[in-house]
């Protein structure tokens, strides 16, 4: 791994240190209220290097991403900002990205999107000018050569540590390794996964990775979820798209007492992490706790990740 | 072929209700072969409409001619005897053959009886679907021969998406996942290691993202 920082990102340099990373992320209100995006980080701030902010995630309309981001930073908060290609085209991208940039916000996620048909605006236009490597390729220009896409120079390029997403479980399980080599050819930096459940599917993924060096190559935080209920995990099994959760999981979640699901899911999130923090390559967790935020210091705490490093 | 479908009766009955003299106008070409506008559809949409307007008790005259082609201009002409026979046109090409006969009667009102859909091909009898875009810059060289612009619901150029499950589109188990398609022709052609070649960021002024095209062809001008 190239121990050279590249940018002032605090998350960069917990993973160039070779500490354990902690990020996790808020999801913006269907409003205009910050104090919503304000207490939710409030809540996990002291727990994890840095926050996500999902962008219009489902495809319903939310308060922006790049204005949440601001909120964090205004919070002297490490924010993470996640773009899709979704709603944007190359202009919008690269106006967005100075505009993250001028805020000092040093951390970018780079996504595809969801289907604008499983959100609230079925009946949208999508974009899709540039796909997610791509866009990977235009922030690392933007920050490497200090140019636009056309080749003009940008004053002040933006300084940001990118990142994009990966998931272990979709298919074809055959390209995993061979998609991943591909987002950090394109110039990811660290790579946040898709909630694991199926741990030995996903150290099959890593080990598949480390035979071709990328653990070297990019920063792989491992995505937790923690299940509230029997229902969610059946639901994540049944409903979302390339979400894999082995029938043991839905099983142990099912036979517990309805009231005691919740600690149950937290417990199979904790063991997760143990288990992953013993997994070569894995550099840091990304933990997703969906409208459930308040339980992520307890989650830290528990696996052993807490106090985070002051850098 | 330019796939089209017809458009639902009532939606046609709307269009044309308050008139008195219509001629509904098919196509030899897409639109026969895709069995939505031929002479055939003419036929069986000319007797729907009749039977509906006796039963409300309107007199309406309802006449049927169907062109080799509408999209040329030396076709369309065919109908400029009749056409002021007629208060409206309703015609069942694709959206090309509409607009020359509108461009060619300027004076007459004209109907569309299609939905315009897509170009692509027949899978099986009933069932046609979606191959090309018309970006204008051909990317089937690499990605073997399918193309996701047109196959992929987010026309990922470096795809798939996380959401590509057995096979299957995120949008439905109707749709094929494009770049599983890719990726399987390439195990076949012995080419995987091709999957991992970054397709550049692709430049769209070719496609309708650059305003109306026009394709001039110099050397066989007139």
């Amino acid at each position: 791994m190239t121990a050279e920082i590249k940018t002032p990102s605090k998350l960069e340099r917990i993973l160039v240190s070779g500490k354990i990373a902690v990020t996790s992320e808020v999801g913006p209100p269907r409003g205009s209220d910050p104090e919503h995006i304000i207490k939710k980080a409030e809540k996990i701030k002291n727990y994890v290097d840095a926050i996500n902010i999902t962008d219009n995630q489902t495809a319903v309309t939310r308060l922006c991403s790049l204005a949440s981001c601001i909120h964090l930073k205004q919070m002297g908060l490490e924010p993470v900002l996640q773009m899709t290609v979704r709603d944007r085209n190359r202009i919008a991208m690269q106006s967005d990205i100075l505009g993250a940039a001028s805020f000092d916000i040093y951390n970018i996620l780079c996504l595809s999107g969801d289907h604008q048909k499983f959100g609230d605006c079925p009946e949208a236009q999508n974009v899709f000018d540039l796909d997610s490597m791509q866009l990977i390729q235009l922030v690392r220009k933007m920050r490497d050569e200090g140019k636009f896409l056309n080749g003009d120079s940008i004053k002040r390029p933006p300084k940001m540590f990118v990142g994009a997403a990966a998931n272990p479980f979709a298919d074809p399980f055959e390209i995993r390794a061979k998609r991943l080599a591909k987002k950090v050819a394109a110039g990811a930096e660290f790579i946040q996964t898709q909630c694991i459940y199926n741990l030995d599917r996903f150290e099959e993924w890593m080990r598949q990775l480390r035979e071709r060096e990328l653990h070297k190559k990019v920063y792989i935080l491992a995505g937790v979820t923690p299940l509230k209920s029997a229902g969610m995990a059946k639901y994540m099994k049944n409903r979302v798209p390339g979400m894999d959760v082995p029938d043991e999981v839905v099983k142990r979640m099912s036979g517990i007492p309805k009231d005691k699901q919740p600690r149950e899911g937290i417990k199979i999130c904790i063991e997760t992490i143990q288990r992953l923090k013993e997994c070569e390559g894995v550099a840091g967790f990304h933990i997703m706790a969906i409208e459930w935020e308040e339980i992520v210091p307890e989650i830290v705490e528990r696996s052993g990740l807490y106090p985070r490093p002051k850098l | 072929m330019i796939v089209a479908k017809q458009k639902p009766i009532e939606e046609i009955i709307t269009q044309i209700k308050n008139y008195e003299k219509i001629l509904i106008v098919g196509c030899n070409e897409c639109v026969t072969v895709c069995e939505a506008g031929g002479k055939k559809e003419v036929g069986i949409l000319a007797s729907a409409l009749r039977m509906y307007f006796m039963n409300k008790g309107k007199k309406v005259d309802i006449d049927e001619e169907t062109l080799e082609r509408q999209c040329d201009r030396e076709y369309v002409e065919k109908l400029r005897e009749q056409i002021d026979k007629y208060d409206v046109i309703l015609s069942l090409a694709c959206g090309v053959g509409v607009q020359f006969i509108a461009e060619a009667y300027p004076n007459k009102l004209v109907f569309p009886g299609v939905d315009t859909c897509f170009m692509g091909g027949s899978e099986e009898r009933g069932a046609w679907s979606e191959r090309c875009q018309a970006c204008g810059k051909c990317i089937l060289g690499q990605t073997a021969g399918i193309c996701p612009i047109a196959r992929c619901a987010k026309r990922l150029l470096n795809g798939p998406c996380g959401g590509s499950t057995r096979g299957k589109c995120e949008l439905s188990k109707d749709i094929d996942c494009a770049w599983q398609l890719i990726i399987n022709r390439l195990k076949e052609l012995g080419r995987l290691d091709d999957y991992e070649r970054l397709i550049p960021i692709k430049d769209w002024s070719t496609e309708r993202a650059g305003g109306p095209r026009k394709v001039i062809r110099e050397d066989v001008r007139q």
